[in-house]
């Protein structure tokens, strides 16, 4: 009887088929999303914050910006939607690789026939997931309660939605990336990763009129992505008179799509490169 | 049946896992140091060894999850350092841990662990077969060390596999939770599951597997079934009062010894036993004389 059994799993064995890349990147999905939503830490720090920032600036902050006679809050909406998209992949990702290396989930699931690019998209579903929450809940809360502007052209949301897309899988593969490379405890890659998502966000034009900025910082910013999707948003939301108070006097689509794609290229030939499930790394 | 097994399994090699000479080495010190090993299927292969024996590393070179330095490796007839996603849909790992924790619910991690295989086992049949039923809906942050162990042993099984890792499964187990880990594992055994596992409990293996390598130093130092474990020719002690006080014998005819006694003091012996060193006492020598001539070649290295 068990010499038949074992026999008929080596004839089904032929017959059935690993599960499909889609199958494992939804089981992965729905898991991720399931973990992010039942711990209270990321959602309040990824979630919650860009939010309550927002409503805070909001009380704090009224007035146009310089003769342009555009609303700072309108400004900084616009910033605080771009930290809020870098907060929900970058530093979400981020961590959340780093946790699943501590806690063992990587050397269980590396185990298994899981394929490393199925983990990865589930880590992308998660990603699109929660920005996209973070995002129409911004959104809502600035039209609701700040007097938000929504773009208004059909021009514009599309801008708006290439925009958020390019910028959320940039920052989500720089996230990736970054944790590959540093390899960092959960608690470590708490560090690492806000780091550079705080200073960015000072020095990016979410918090402040980035022409307003010391020039060396607007330098350094530019190097970066954040910088280039808070003008992508700001050229969704914001009327063409403001112009004026931007650094280029342009909104510059085509430099954003051109920086944010380099860093979408670099970042993903770096996760290729660098990760591997764990043990098969080791010598 | 191991025999029935094997022979079913035409193409199929009838080993299910065939070490040669494997090394590995780290920082230059060698933690396995030429291993051979031949586990056929169906077979329970127990690892026993100290800590620092190099099981661990044995059994995660045998996973694919380590490389190794030297020698040869088949898993299912694969080499594990090129196993594809088919081959993993094969074997079922259930590593050294402190168990599965997180936000999730029994249920769904070993439903999630379930979906990844092609023909994944019923996850509630599993999470019954590991006893675990009464705690199917709770997270597995809630729960206890030895249930969390157990969820892991749930995920190694979930996918169907034809050969079975366990390193060091039952560490953290109150004894009743071992013996029905015991039970679970004798009948894997009995559905035809190929297991390999290590432990430092002797009972352990001498319960559930049929042969047992002991691993001292990075090398087999005893291969056999473990009630044979170490076994020497002269390993019978003999002993009885003569006029002069206690006198022992060690001799590997304890039965003649006792007629020849018998003869020479024309019928009963006063105080008379025959000893043989239990299974532990023969483990720690084993373990003793590898580790010492391990110590003292390392030495004269230096």
């Amino acid at each position: 009887m068990i010499a038949a059994a074992s026999q008929a799993g080596r004839l089904d064995r032929a017959a059935s088929r690993l599960p499909s890349l889609p199958r494992q990147a939804l089981v992965r999905g729905l898991v991720e999303i399931k973990l992010f939503f039942r711990q209270r830490e990321s959602v309040v720090f990824t979630f919650a914050l860009p939010m309550i920032l927002l409503v805070l600036f909001g009380q704090i902050f009224h007035g146009t910006i310089g003769s342009t006679g555009v609303s700072f809050r309108q400004y900084f909406i616009a910033g605080i939607i771009a930290s809020g998209l870098m907060s929900a992949t970058f530093v979400n990702l981020g961590v959340s690789i780093a946790a699943d290396r501590d806690d063992g989930t990587l050397t269980r699931l590396a185990g298994t026939p899981l394929s490393p690019v199925g983990y990865f998209a589930g880590k992308a579903i998660l990603a699109f997931v929660v920005a996209l929450g973070e995002v129409v809940a911004l959104l809502a809360l600035g039209v609701g309660l700040l007097g938000l502007q929504l773009p208004t052209s059909a021009g514009r949301w599309l801008t708006l939605a290439w925009v958020l897309v390019l910028g959320a899988a940039t920052c989500s593969l720089l996230g990736i990336a970054l944790s590959c490379l540093v390899k960092a405890s959960t608690r470590s890659a708490v560090a690492v990763m806000n780091l550079p998502y705080l200073v960015l966000s000072f020095i990016s034009g979410v918090y402040f009129v980035f022409s307003q900025l010391p020039t060396s910082l607007q330098r350094v910013a530019a190097i970066f992505p954040l910088k280039w999707i808070c003008q992508g948003l700001r050229s969704a939301f914001l009327p063409d008179k403001l112009l004026v108070a931007e650094p280029a006097h342009s909104w510059e689509s085509g430099r954003i799509a051109l920086v944010l794609g380099a860093w979408l290229v670099a970042s993903l030939v770096i996760c290729i490169w660098t990760f591997r499930w764990p043990g098969q790394d080791r010598r | 049946m191991t025999n029935m097994a094997v022979s079913s399994s035409a193409g199929d090699p009838a080993c299910a896992v065939k070490v040669r000479r494997l090394r590995k080495r780290y920082q230059g010190k060698a933690a396995v140091d030429g291993i051979d090993l031949e586990i056929e299927r169906g077979e329970v292969f127990a690892l026993l060894g100290p800590n620092g024996a190099g099981k661990t590393t044995t059994v995660e070179i045998l996973e694919g999850h380590r490389r190794r330095d030297g020698g040869e490796v088949s898993v299912l007839g694969t080499d594990p350092a090129a196993g594809d996603r088919a081959w993993r849909a094969r074997i079922g790992i259930v590593p050294q841990s402190d168990g599965a924790t997180g936000e999730l619910t029994v249920r769904e991690m070993v439903a999630q662990y379930g979906a990844f295989f092609p023909r994944p086992r019923d996850p509630d049949e599993v999470i019954a077969a590991v006893g675990l039923t009464e705690q199917a809906g709770k997270r597995l942050r809630k729960l206890s060390g030895g249930q969390r162990r157990r969820v892991d042993v749930a995920i190694g099984i979930v996918g169907r596999p034809e050969l079975l890792f366990l390193d060091e499964p039952t560490t953290g187990f109150d004894p009743q939770a071992r013996r029905r880990f015991w039970e679970l594992i004798s009948a894997l055994s009995q559905d035809g599951t190929t297991i390999l596992l290590t432990t430092h409990y002797l009972d352990e293996a001498e319960a559930l597997a049929g042969r047992v390598g002991v691993l001292a130093a990075g090398q087999i130092v005893a291969l056999g079934p473990p009630a044979e474990l170490g076994r020497s020719a002269d390993e019978a002690t003999v002993s009885w009062l003569a006029p002069e006080g206690i006198r022992s014998v060690q001799t590997s005819k304890p039965t003649q010894c006792v007629i020849q006694l018998s003869e020479s003091t024309g019928g009963e012996v006063p105080g008379l036993q025959v000893r043989r060193p239990s299974l532990e006492d023969r483990y720690l020598e084993l373990i003793a004389a590898a580790e010492q001539a391990a110590s003292s070649e390392s030495g004269a290295a230096r």
